[in-house]
């Protein structure tokens, strides 16, 4: 037999063989992809860089309320999609450049930056109509006799016709605020 | 000579008496050092309560409970011309530093048009010298120093304050 033919013609036995490693390889690689993928999405996973700014959520309703529910910081800086998560991650990875070039490894330089960083976040969520709030607070599920005269005002009107969204309003609602001056709205 | 002695002899034994005075007061404070926490004697508020409650001032009170806070209300009437206007609502983690002033977001004069906000009045943009300027003057920036939330709770101490005739 030569090397040509066992190569076009495979025994039933290795075919099967194939499929299943091919098979159970597949989950393998899925599963370990996704856990891999789910452990960057934790709190201890970005404090390990970010700290300081992690610290900030801690005075925040988003961390500290009544009703024992908390936001950690992938649910508002990762998309849930799966696909817009591994974009987001991806993009996300030019931050292991900046981290060891060291572009932010001072509270100085981390001062003087946070207004671009946080100009970028905030353009980000107008772009796709504040998502990540919406994945928990959802317009549709609001009840107006359970908030206050000025949330009823802003939210039936701007939000509910779409000309607004969440982060238009909503800034620093997790983080201390950069210099706002110049900021649509502010001051 | 003989005088002198005797004066000598005096001036010792006094010394001894005022040492044998002072030992016990010595070895007490001794002991309290070592104890580890700086418990004083002269801290006392004899008998008197404060709005600490009779908590001695080297001691730490268990911390109250928040007041619940008003969500949302219409403005409060004013007690006395010229008194800051109070706040009628919520205001936790609206930032208020050197970066950002969340009041001035509806209250400014820009803003408070739309938002139907109590407008800032225009004394927040005079200099200490009278004169007018553009923007909310750094003195009058930090809204807190002057307005604040309420809560609907027993009064502290008990009064008879009457807002003035021209007001009630």
């Amino acid at each position: 037999m030569t090397f040509w033919s066992r190569l076009s013609r495979p025994s039933k036995a290795s075919a099967g063989v194939l499929l299943g490693l091919g098979f159970v390889g597949g989950i393998l690689f899925w599963g370990a992809f996704n856990t891999g993928m789910e452990a960057t999405n934790t709190e201890a996973f970005c404090s390990s860089c970010h700290a300081p700014i992690v610290a900030e959520i801690r005075e925040t309703i988003h961390y500290s309320n009544r009703s024992g529910v908390r936001a950690i910081c992938s649910d508002c800086h990762v998309p849930h999609a799966w696909t817009d998560k591994l974009v987001r991650k991806v993009q996300a990875s030019k931050e292991l450049v900046a981290f060891a070039l060291g572009t932010i490894n001072t509270p100085e330089k981390f001062r003087a930056r946070r207004g671009h960083l946080a100009h970028r976040e905030w353009q980000r969520m107008k772009n796709n109509d504040s998502q990540e709030c919406r994945n928990c607070h959802n317009f549709d599920f609001m009840d107006f006799s359970e908030q206050g005269r000025r949330s009823i005002t802003q939210h039936s009107t701007a939000l509910a016709s779409g000309d607004k969204t969440c982060v238009d309003c909503h800034k620093g609602v997790a983080h201390r605020l950069p210099n706002m001056s110049g900021v649509e709205g502010w001051q | 000579m003989n005088s002198k002695n005797s004066v000598n002899r005096f001036m010792a034994g006094l010394l001894i008496v005022v040492a044998c005075l002072l030992l016990p007061t010595v070895q007490g404070q001794q002991a309290d050092s070592g104890s580890g926490m700086a418990k004083t004697d002269n801290v006392t508020n004899g008998g008197q309560a404060s709005l600490r409650g009779l908590t001695e001032l080297d001691e730490t009170r268990e911390a109250d409970l928040f007041k619940p806070v008003p969500r949302d209300r219409r403005p409060y009437k004013s007690d006395y011309v010229y008194q800051p206007p109070l706040i009628p609502h919520k205001i936790r983690d609206y930032e208020l530093s050197a970066n950002a002033n969340k009041c001035l977001t509806c209250h400014s004069f820009k803003n408070a048009v739309d938002s139907g906000a109590t407008k800032i009045s225009v004394t927040h943009y005079e200099s200490r010298q009278g004169q007018i300027l553009s923007d909310v003057s750094p003195r009058r920036y930090f809204c807190l120093q002057c307005h604040v939330v309420q809560t609907d709770t027993r009064e502290l101490i008990s009064n008879n304050f009457k807002p003035v005739d021209s007001l009630q």
